[in-house]
């Protein structure tokens, strides 16, 4: 089986982790190999949070520079952050939702123009997914559910050697119950919120 | 998580290293663990503190990593398995019992388990440990994996017991927080209760008896080598005149590089899992044979040099590379597969596989999103009165290791020193003593924890020697940078009677200290007073701002302060000293308008304080 490999960037409090952990467990359900690794340390304070998922055989749960199959940015700064990730041929879902750092609330930097991060990742990537994952979990009646949104928007791109019931399997073992209805309509809602711009 | 516990032989689960640790040691039978936490380990300590409610295991939070080490020693001489883990500079301040306890050895198990943080992602340095092992003669097991780290320390656990020695299970950060596929175990029981024997030639380290101990040390060596050889954990994969020897982290990365590059077949790679001793003969036969060999381990030449050793004990005289090849494999950081890949290609010399990595080079500039103090950080409040006290006079900040060193950060910038746990109130008398005609003053921080953990034999000191300083204690009442483990500070009411708060006034009191005043930072103007005060103090000064985490009441007591703050644009003068002073991460500038994000406001009110034209109140409710 052809390796694939999924780098997850966000800021803390998004929920990247557990969104590489759901897949991790997704691909187990599936019997197919699995290797995750996260970054913690001082991630929690505001800073960038970074995880893994590298499904397919290969044994290393890093990812270097240029070797990203997929790009999961749920913050469009971050993508930006992320793309000596990727390689040509690699599919990125942005959520074009931004979380200025201190440094651009604080006016000491300033945030590039947000509008036009998807078309600038489109000319790097050969696939650009974006979607406001944060407008589409408050839809869904979950806010925190951003990272069911990405997971939607990733299984949609058919990029993935894995089936949807492994996906909300994961989801229902995974996740809290008195959220689960609601995660699984932000998983649902990112399917089709990514559908329908293929 | 009580799949750690409840998961039954042959079961899998998709496991942290850390938690794959936690399950290894429930599956040797672990009666005792004692641990200071510290990253990247912190995990192993938070479970097993957790899971003890439900397993036969009992555990506690110790001040320090010097004392956990001696607590689980204590344990493993009276019979018991027993672990503690650390972060590797813990393992610094935990030196000085294992350098003995080798010596002594145990009597019944006890695994040290040490997380390594190469590349430095939350620590002050990436000090190899594997020199440790070697240092003090204690067997030391390196696993790669999840499945690794389980494995391993069920191993460990039982070469502790049957050679009488503690031992060593060295991870690092990926290895630590990897997670992978683990196939359950399993699992003993734990002994839970033993009887001390005495045996005072054995366990009290007089020169006489040590004499005797070192040569019994070297005799379990010996032992410990012959498991080495015969160890399922030091394994040859794949085959070929041309070898690779590795371990830890940098074992999956030599393996794909290998498939990746078509070198199967050409390459064999020793993997290596028992560390120390090293497999001395079965490395011999690795060499030999072989036209050249590579070593590839992060940090320091620690294998490569051993392995070169052999090499010429053997007579062996090929080629073995390790650090400095193809200008890549460097003492620093880590290293990710691209890097191993390309240091074995052109070892090897083959065409290496170039990703086709995007020019990013017409990217606009990227602002920094670093870490900062959360929003209603008690530790933000205090810094802010410091340095309102510290106008004016010419003050030295010497601080310490927690959270509260993002202090470091524009615009606070209360960190002039920071060198390891405990040192803010040592570093003081010295610094103290060379300027002590210059004028300046020194006012140091620290945090309750850091406090408790290696702080107080500072303050003994500075008493004793009459150091004239002031020490701030930043007391939240918890160790929050490692994720919210109790500390000795914590609230009487939260510790439910299954253990005892210390009173860090009393203590401040009790080590002879005069000037003690305990501040709510939350009330700026009397802390900045209160600071003030013990800067003009003609002595050693101590100041406990004391103040909860918000972080730890929301998640451990699911309280929340219902009220937000707002800013009144009417009122506001766009002076921005909430943002150039304070700076609070809820506040953001929205087209020159300065909001805040209702989102992070922690109600604190503290900015209210802060604002010169009293432009922030409660935000009306929707």
């Amino acid at each position: 089986m052809k390796t694939v490999r999924i780098f997850f960037t966000g800021v803390g409090g998004q929920g990247n982790v557990l969104a590489s952990k759901l897949l991790g467990e997704a691909a187990l359900l599936s019997n197919i190999p699995v290797v995750l690794s996260e970054i913690h340390g001082m991630s929690q304070r505001g800073g960038v949070v970074e995880s893994t998922a590298v499904i397919g055989g290969a044994l290393s749960p890093v990812i270097a520079d240029g070797e990203a199959d997929i790009l999961m940015a749920f913050e469009p700064l971050e993508a930006l952050r992320a793309l000596r990730k990727i390689h040509r041929k690699s599919v990125i879902i942005v959520s074009t939702a931004p979380l200025p750092p201190s440094s651009v609330a604080t006016g000491q930097c300033a945030y590039p123009d947000v509008k036009g991060i998807p078309d600038f990742l489109a000319a790097k990537a050969a696939r650009v997914v974006s979607l406001d994952a944060r407008k589409e979990a408050e839809k869904a009646g979950n806010p925190l559910g951003v990272n069911m949104v990405m997971l939607g928007a990733l299984f949609a791109t058919g990029a993935l050697p894995i089936s949807k019931d492994a996906l909300t399997e994961a989801i229902r073992k995974g996740t809290k119950p008195a959220f689960l209805e609601k995660n699984l309509a932000c998983f649902e809602r990112g399917v089709e919120t990514a559908s329908g711009r293929k | 998580m009580s799949i750690l516990l409840n998961g039954k032989p042959g079961e899998k689960a998709l496991l942290m290293g850390n938690e794959a640790l936690v399950r290894g040691a429930y599956e040797a039978g672990l009666d005792f663990a004692s641990c200071y936490p510290g990253t990247p380990s912190s995990e192993v300590s938070t479970l097993l503190f957790g899971l003890q409610k439900k397993a036969d295991f009992y555990m506690e939070f110790a001040t320090n990593e010097k004392v956990a080490t001696e607590a689980a020693a204590g344990a493993a001489l009276a019979g018991l398995k027993s672990m503690t883990a650390l972060k590797h500079v813990g393992l610094n301040v935990a030196a000085d019992p294992l350098g003995t306890l080798s010596y002594m050895g145990v009597r019944g198990a006890m695994v040290i388990y040490n997380a390594d943080d190469p590349g430095m992602f939350s620590s002050q340095n990436e000090q190899d440990n594997r020199y440790f092992a070697q240092l003090f003669n204690v067997p030391m097991f390196e696993p790669s994996n999840a499945q690794e780290m389980k494995d391993m320390t069920v191993a460990a656990f039982a070469l502790s017991q049957e050679l009488g020695m503690p031992v060593i299970v060295r991870s690092t950060t990926r290895v630590a927080h990897m997670r992978g596929p683990v196939v359950f175990g399993p699992v003993s029981p734990a002994k839970k209760q033993t009887y001390f024997e005495r045996a005072p030639k054995d366990l009290v380290s007089l020169p006489a008896n040590a004499r005797v101990m070192h040569v019994r040390l070297l005799e379990r060596m010996k032992n410990a080598a012959e498991t080495s050889e015969k160890s399922p954990f030091n394994r040859v994969e794949g085959e070929g005149t041309l070898g690779v020897i590795t371990s830890s982290a940098s074992v999956p990365y030599v393996l794909d590089a290998i498939r990746d590059l078509g070198l199967s077949g050409k390459v064999a790679t020793y993997c290596l899992g028992m560390t120390w001793p090293l497999p001395e003969k079965g490395l011999a036969r690795f060499l030999s044979g072989k036209s050249k060999v590579l070593v590839v381990e992060e940090l320091e030449p620690w294998l490569e040099n051993a392995v070169k050793a052999v090499a010429q004990a053997h007579g062996l005289n090929m080629p073995i590379r390790g650090k400095g090849t193809a200008g890549l494999l460097t003492r620093l950081s880590e290293y990710d597969p691209a890097l191993v890949r390309a240091a074995i290609a052109e070892y090897f010399e083959v065409e290496d596989i170039f990703p086709d990595k995007v020019d990013a080079s017409d990217c606009p500039p990227l602002p920094v999103r670093p870490p900062s103090l959360c929003a209603g950080c008690p530790h933000r409040m205090t810094y802010y009165a410091a340095k309102k006290a510290a106008e004016g006079l010419d003050v030295i900040f010497p601080n310490d290791i927690g959270c509260y060193t993002l202090g470091f950060m524009p615009p606070l910038q209360m960190a002039d020193t920071v060198l390891c746990m405990g040192a803010s109130v040592s570093v003081p008398a010295g610094l103290g003593y060379a300027v002590r005609e210059s004028g300046q003053k020194i006012l140091a921080f620290i945090g309750d924890s850091t406090f408790f953990h290696s702080g107080m034999t500072g303050l003994v000191h500075a008493v004793f020697n009459n150091h004239k300083f002031t020490l701030v204690i930043l007391d939240n009442q918890i160790t929050a940078m490692t994720g919210h483990q109790p500390s000795p500070a914590m609230d009487p009411q939260a510790a439910d009677g299954n253990l005892t708060p210390v009173d860090i006034e009393a203590v401040a009191r009790g080590l002879g200290v005069k000037h003690v005043q305990v501040v709510r930072p939350t009330n700026l103007k009397k802390t900045t007073a209160a600071i003030r005060e013990a800067l003009e103090y003609d002595g050693l000064s101590v100041i406990i701002a004391r103040e909860p985490c918000p972080l730890s009441v929301k998640r451990h007591l699911g309280k929340q302060k219902a009220v937000k703050f707002a800013v009144d644009q009417e009122k506001c003068t766009k002076c921005r000293a909430c943002i150039s002073t304070f700076a609070c991460p809820a506040f953001f500038v929205d087209n020159e308008t300065i909001r805040i994000d209702p989102t992070l406001c922690a109600g604190c009110a503290v900015c209210v304080q802060v604002c010169p034209a009293h432009a922030i109140k409660p935000a009306k409710a929707d």
